[in-house]
């Protein structure tokens, strides 16, 4: 193991490199372009084997990625915001195909008007692709993530391919100490691809051939539904196996800071989370009884972990870095879906941080006490609230 | 004992759900007999997405992908690459899809893809309009033509746009082999994709396919009009190799354009000088394309 | 009790000559074989394929010279009837005939 001082997109090259897949196809869209040219350079010095195809747009490189996977190797790409919802169509192929991609995501505004700033508007928005999707809060679990995903996805009850999300610039282009294991260890652990299928002269068929409504198009979409939510098991075993491995331990898919006695609890995604961290010390030694929850994947969901987590306190306000206009956002209208039925504590929607406004801990703080109150008083005052718009003076 | 111009092996089983008299099962039947066993074939939304069946049923007898309308181009360079990593550089890749995935849809992943080298076969089966989903119009279909996006009313309408030229647009892409055939020449079609499997990098090849549902001619008709195609130059038929022209069959008897047209309903609504006017840029394309064998020839 | 496939993902693998399209068929193509010269060019331009090759004393030769060809036949399990053999063959040797109503 070494340690090494790498961004959030060096950090994902290396996950790349370390996890040997044999066909790269990525195309360069900023913040992603440290990613994919970092990469170049591993393959230029010979550090690492992969054929890398140059391709002429996202929707390609998801494209070449499929046709490479089917054909029975590993694949990686990158990619951000636009790129990534150019990709939607091939997203969706790529997970009906069954075909453990793995693609490393920089969460970037979607214009108009344009900003390359973080915003989580583009994977949110392809939450029903099929797709693992996992949101990290640093650079470590960037690199660790991509290990682990390939581990999960390749298992042939599972078969689905997975996107890491970093936040742009935040994790992106901000260096910080990473432990990169030794290639012997992830060898180890990753273990050489086998594909549950691949095109073969020698055993010729036809992958992705037509259904009509009698035939089992629903049967094979309920395969994969199982299978994703099998993929939950798989996460909690693997993140386990990875940490008996590797030392380093990852909580399955959500993390708990200082919820235990909490009366209300902030859910977040990404790097939020840090921060968040950071302001619950802060609160607690004011006396204030604040607790965080960090959603690491947010597909499959942790519905279970979430209904656990609101037995726990009184209220949960849940941070959104994105929305879907016309109601909630969508880890506010996730939590919500999990716990009806099973919890009747109030719940709020906070969205900020949009277009890669900061945010930052004076903000939270305020947020949290507005939580406070809610769980005293047992009910949201509204249940989806902008945080930090110009001229609001609640939040300044 | 049997003497055959073309080779014997099937690699296209029957039971397929093409429509009678297909000339892109035809150009299948062709491209898999010059190709061979050791081929991966990827196909995007297009008539042959349905051809060979529903599922479970496959007509092929070498692995096919299934890919998204635009995206073949990618698709034969991520197969490819794969195949390359593997150690397994003999296997032919071969992406086969239509006009409306070449010309329009799929241009942009086709330019990538060639621009980028790739050791891989593109045939464009060209039938000359969307025909899956019921005989649209697409930058291929050629002039003069009646379509369902292009029908004739009150207002006259039909297609007057010259057909887009893939073909040449692969050759100024400087890619090592482009050539243009027709089923109804079946000893040249083949030969062509023999030439192309002996040079490595990107090989293009355009197959005019007759369609009789969409052409409106009678299904028997298919090969009689790809010939005539030919014989009246409206699909003249040459390969590029590095750059050099050679147009492979000159017709002896050169024939009027109306000939051609005459058979095809979709044609029936052109008037004599209508007709005039695309013999016109027929024999100005002739023209043109000689002259590009001439000079290229001459370096 | 649910039926699942097997595969993760549809992998077309059975033969689509299970699927016996000699249904569609309107007319028959007939070989007048007295006339047939066997230069293939039937089995050379058929689209499904659904011409085969027989032994050369299946049906008899027209002249001497050509009885040591092989004889071609129309496997009318799968002929869809468009005609192209009977209008590409030199000879005239290939007739289309009406189905009859009723007929397979």
């Amino acid at each position: 193991m070494v340690r090494m001082i790498l961004t959030g997109n060096e950090s994902a090259a290396w996950g790349a490199r370390l996890s040997k897949p044999k066909v790269v196809a990525a195309y360069p869209i900023t913040p992603q372009t440290s990613i994919i040219e970092t990469i170049a350079e591993f393959i230029a010095n010979g550090e690492m084997g992969a054929r890398y195809i140059r391709v002429e747009s996202e929707h390609s490189a998801m494209a070449a990625c499929i046709a490479a996977q089917n054909t029975g190797v590993r694949t990686f790409t990158a990619t951000s915001a636009h790129g990534l919802t150019l990709m939607h169509e091939l997203l969706i192929w790529a997970s009906g195909a069954r075909l453990p991609i793995v693609m490393s995501v920089v969460n970037r505004a979607m214009a108009p008007p344009w900003s390359v700033w973080t915003d989580q508007l583009d994977s949110m928005a392809q939450r029903d692709t099929g797709w693992i999707q996992i949101y990290s809060e640093n650079n470590q679990e960037v690199l660790d993530s991509i290990i682990m995903s390939y581990k999960i996805g390749e298992k042939h009850h599972i078969l689905l391919p997975t996107m890491i999300m970093e936040d742009a610039f935040i994790l992106s282009h901000t260096a910080e100490a990473v432990e990169v294991p030794e290639q012997k260890l992830v060898d180890e652990f990753l273990g050489e691809y086998e594909p549950a299928f691949k095109l073969d002269p020698e055993d010729p068929g036809g992958f992705g051939s037509l259904i009509m409504p009698e035939g089992p198009y629903m049967e094979f979409r309920y395969k994969m539904a199982l299978a994703m939510d099998e993929a939950r098991n798989e996460i909690r075993k693997v993140s386990q196996e990875f940490g008996e491995l590797f030392g380093r331990h990852y909580p399955g898919l959500l993390e708990e800071y200082r919820t235990d006695d909490a009366d209300a609890i902030m859910v977040v995604l990404a790097t939020i989370g840090s921060t968040a961290k950071d302001v619950v010390d802060i609160m607690r030694e004011k006396g204030k009884k604040v607790g965080l929850a960090r959603v690491r994947y947010f597909r499959p969901f942790p519905y279970e972990e979430m209904r656990e987590l609101a037995k726990k306190t009184d209220m949960l306000g849940v941070v959104d870095r994105s929305h879907t206009f016309g109601y909630g956002a969508n880890l506010y209208t996730e939590t919500k879906g999990a716990l009806y039925g099973h919890s009747s504590i109030p719940v709020k929607n906070y969205v900020m941080g949009l277009g890669g406004r900061d945010i930052t801990p004076s903000v939270l703080e305020k947020v949290f006490d507005d939580m406070l109150k809610i769980a005293k008083e047992g009910q949201v005052d509204r249940e989806i609230e902008w945080v930090g718009l110009k001229g609001d003076e609640r939040w300044s | 004992m049997r003497k055959l111009t073309i080779p014997e092996e099937e690699y296209m089983l029957p039971g397929h759900t093409a429509c009678l008299g297909c000339g892109a099962a035809i150009a299948m039947r062709y491209v898999l007999k010059a190709l061979g066993k050791n081929t991966i074939i990827s196909i995007p939304a297009c008539c042959w997405a349905v051809i060979p069946g529903v599922y479970p049923r496959r007509t092929l007898k070498i692995p096919l992908l299934y890919t998204a309308f635009e995206v073949t181009g990618a698709a034969i360079s991520g197969i490819r690459e794969a195949l390359n990593a593997m150690g397994k550089e003999d296997v032919n890749v071969v992406g086969f899809a239509g006009d409306g995935g070449t010309a329009d849809i799929g241009i942009q992943a086709l330019s990538g893809a060639v621009e980028r080298g790739h050791n891989v076969f593109y045939i464009m089966y060209d039938n000359e309009a969307y025909m899956n989903t019921g005989i649209q119009r697409s930058g291929s279909t050629p002039m003069g033509a009646w379509t369902t996006t292009t029908p004739g009313g009150k207002k006259r309408m039909y297609k007057w746009e010259p057909k887009k030229d893939v073909a040449e647009i692969m050759v100024a892409h400087h890619i090592p082999y482009v050539a243009t055939a027709t089923i109804g020449y079946p000893e040249d079609l083949i030969a062509k994709i023999k030439r192309a499997k002996e040079i490595n990098g990107p090989k293009f090849i355009q197959i005019l396919s007759p369609c009789p549902t969409g052409w409106r001619h009678s299904p028997d008709k298919t090969v009689e009009i790809s010939r005539l195609a030919v014989q009246t130059n409206i699909f003249p038929l040459y390969e590029v190799v590095n750059g050099t022209y050679r147009i492979t069959v000159k017709p002896k008897n050169l024939k009027p354009i109306k000939e051609y047209l005459r058979l095809q309903g979709r044609f029936r609504h052109l008037t004599d000088e209508e007709i005039e006017m695309i013999q016109k840029h027929v024999d100005e394309r002739w023209k043109e394309l000689l002259k590009k064998e001439r000079c290229s020839n001459e370096k | 009790m649910i039926i699942l496939p097997e595969e993760p993902t549809p992998i077309a693998k059975v033969p689509s000559t299970e699927n016996k399209t000699g249904g569609w068929r309107t007319f028959r193509p007939i070989i007048h074989y007295e006339k047939c010269i066997r230069c293939y060019i039937c089995w050379k331009f058929c689209p499904e394929p659904a011409i085969e090759f027989d032994s050369p004393d299946a049906f008899p030769a027209p002249k001497p010279a050509l009885a040591k060809f092989d004889t071609v036949k129309i496997n009318y399990d799968y002929c869809k009837g468009c005609g192209i053999c009977a209008n590409e063959c030199p000879v005239k040797a290939i007739e289309m005939v009406l189905e009859e109503m009723g007929g397979d």
